[in-house]
């Protein structure tokens, strides 16, 4: 494959998106009000992590193949009938980036332990990037010792009874998301170190490494919990350095590694739009077998994005190659090694 | 990939014409560890109507895969054997650009996952000096795997070749499809 190492659309992209990033940082902390210092080499990691994936996307949204995908997603969005379309974007949103529905037939336990990652993840991603970036932070409400009010870009959202059970939730909020994240990232890893196609085919930077990751970090912030609430504060401060540095290393990996793939998922929602419409326009038939395989459009546009890509199947008669399904591809095949074999004069040899 | 024992020394080679559609290798395809029990390969008949000939295909991993090329999420991958691997599971979108792009039609598509799952030439079988589940079962010689040597010995008249023309394409693989002595390529009309 065909690959540029330096993208300059994607470096401007990028670039852009972090100096966002930080001018919200700085406007979204009430130029730095309520920025927690303690918190500035996280600010560094996702600022990077941000960087790093918004780059990432760039290049690979460049790619003829996604480029289609992303292009006719969008057209077919926010074109006929919108509501229609949003409607169905938001119920596969759900389906599969908050369910992961399709994990679900290949086994319900690898389906749990995915739901339960992911939702560690997304969790504390959403609560850690605003409290990083200063969005979120925590006061003692006016004339009260005991109601804690909590504040999003400097607005008052909500407040609560610091002895709540309310309160018990929120502020132990991350070490649920720990909880989640141990338990599905053990299962993995035992499948990892046990299932032999697994162990196979995986890397251990590209597979086992991720799952460490998870477990370090999730198991280094509730030790982070447990020493301050058990064990008299006993090595807080080394805890928090080594937390800190397994979540930048977790940070900065997002685009290069496993992780990037919750930044793609996404994009097997535009694949279903894009089956949804082009099945109204219509099916494509297999010449060979005379049966519906694929939608016209898919094979249109894949004859498209095969010749940007460099290949040709245009045949002598100017149809194509592709205009054959696999069971049409497969026939053909075997039909010209018969007719190579019959004149060779020999069908065995 | 992993440190492993490939065996660069020996070959796929395939003889469709001598595939009598039993589907042993199917059903041998299903117990590699690397399909998760779905099994991979095709055995189809190539013109109900008119013939009894069946056709048999494994993935022919090609040198420049077409399959790997127009996937929008970068889900297939080569290794430095030249094998070409399933669809990584966390990328793959289920698009289905590889099933219908690749010329000899070998990936699929298996919907209730919304994954595409393809041959790997058993790689959890090969990477350590074995051969493909396929190969050691079909009982006609129309799936092989060996050294060079041993299929020559085997098909006198026969000459292995991974040169194949789909009109204006030409596509090199891996795998071998054995043709007329002195043959050079496959022309596919």
């Amino acid at each position: 494959m065909k690959d540029k190492t330096f993208n300059g659309k994607a470096l401007f992209v990028a670039t852009l998106v972090s100096i966002l990033t930080i001018v919200l940082v700085f406007y979204g902390s009430r130029e730095l009000q309520n920025f927690d210092a303690a918190l500035v080499t996280y600010l560094f990691g996702t600022v990077f992590a941000f960087f790093g994936i918004v780059y990432r996307y760039t290049v690979w949204l460049q790619r003829p193949p996604t480029w289609m995908y992303f292009k006719r997603s969008i057209k077919f969005l926010f074109t006929g009938k919108i509501f229609a379309h949003l409607w169905f974007l938001g119920k596969e949103s759900v389906q599969n980036i908050l369910l992961q529905k399709f994990i679900y037939p290949r086994s319900k336990w690898r389906w749990f332990a995915h739901f339960c990652i992911a939702l560690g993840c997304l969790s504390a991603f959403a609560i850690t990037i605003p409290l990083t970036f200063g969005w979120i932070h925590f006061t003692l409400a006016p004339n009260s010792i005991s109601i804690y009010e909590a504040h999003f870009f400097g607005f008052k959202m909500m407040d609560f009874q610091i002895n709540s059970f309310l309160a018990f939730l929120i502020f132990h909020a991350l070490n649920w998301s720990s909880w989640l994240v141990i338990i599905g990232s053990v299962y993995y890893l035992r499948r990892r170190l046990t299932n032999p196609g697994l162990i196979a085919t995986q890397t251990f930077e590209g597979d086992l490494l991720p799952l460490i990751l998870l477990i370090a970090i999730s198991v280094t912030g509730l030790c982070l919990t447990y020493s301050y609430q058990f064990m008299k504060g006993f090595a807080y401060d080394f805890l928090a350095v080594i937390h800190a540095v397994t979540v930048i290393m977790f940070l900065i990996w997002i685009p290069f590694g496993k992780f990037f793939h919750i930044i793609q998922r996404p994009a097997q929602i535009g694949a279903h739009i894009y089956k949804q419409e082009g099945i109204k326009k219509g099916m494509a038939v297999c010449p060979h077998t005379g049966e519906e395989f694929a939608t016209k459009l898919h094979i249109e546009d894949l004859k498209i994005v095969t010749s940007q890509l460099g290949f040709d199947f245009t045949l002598e008669d100017g149809s194509s190659h592709l205009d054959l399904s696999p069971e049409g591809k497969r026939s053909r095949l075997a039909q010209a090694h018969l007719k190579a074999r019959s004149q060779g004069g020999n069908l065995f040899g | 990939m992993n440190l492993t024992n490939f065996n660069t020394k020996e070959e796929f080679f395939v003889d469709m014409q001598r595939c009598i559609g039993c589907k042993a290798c199917e059903m041998a395809c299903a117990e590699c560890e690397t399909n998760g029990q779905q099994t991979l390969i095709s055995v189809n008949y190539v013109d109900r109507s008119s013939t009894i000939q069946t056709t048999v295909q494994v993935c022919m991993h090609c040198e420049d895969p077409v399959c790997a090329n127009v996937c929008p999420a970068d889900a297939i991958s080569q290794d430095e054997f030249g094998v070409v691997h399933t669809a990584s599971t966390e990328r793959c979108i289920g698009c289905s650009n590889c099933v219908m792009a690749c010329p000899f039609g070998v990936p699929k598509k298996v919907e209730e996952y919304d994954l595409m799952m393809k041959c790997t030439m058993c790689y959890d079988r090969t990477s350590v000096g074995k051969k493909p589940m396929c190969a050691t079962v079909c009982p006609s010689g129309a799936l092989f795997y060996g050294t060079r040597e041993q299929i020559e010995e085997m098909r006198p008249n026969s000459t292995p070749i991974n040169n194949f023309i789909f009109g204006q394409e030409k596509v090199k693989t891996k795998v071998n499809i054995m043709m007329p002595k002195g043959s050079t390529e496959l022309r596919i009309y």
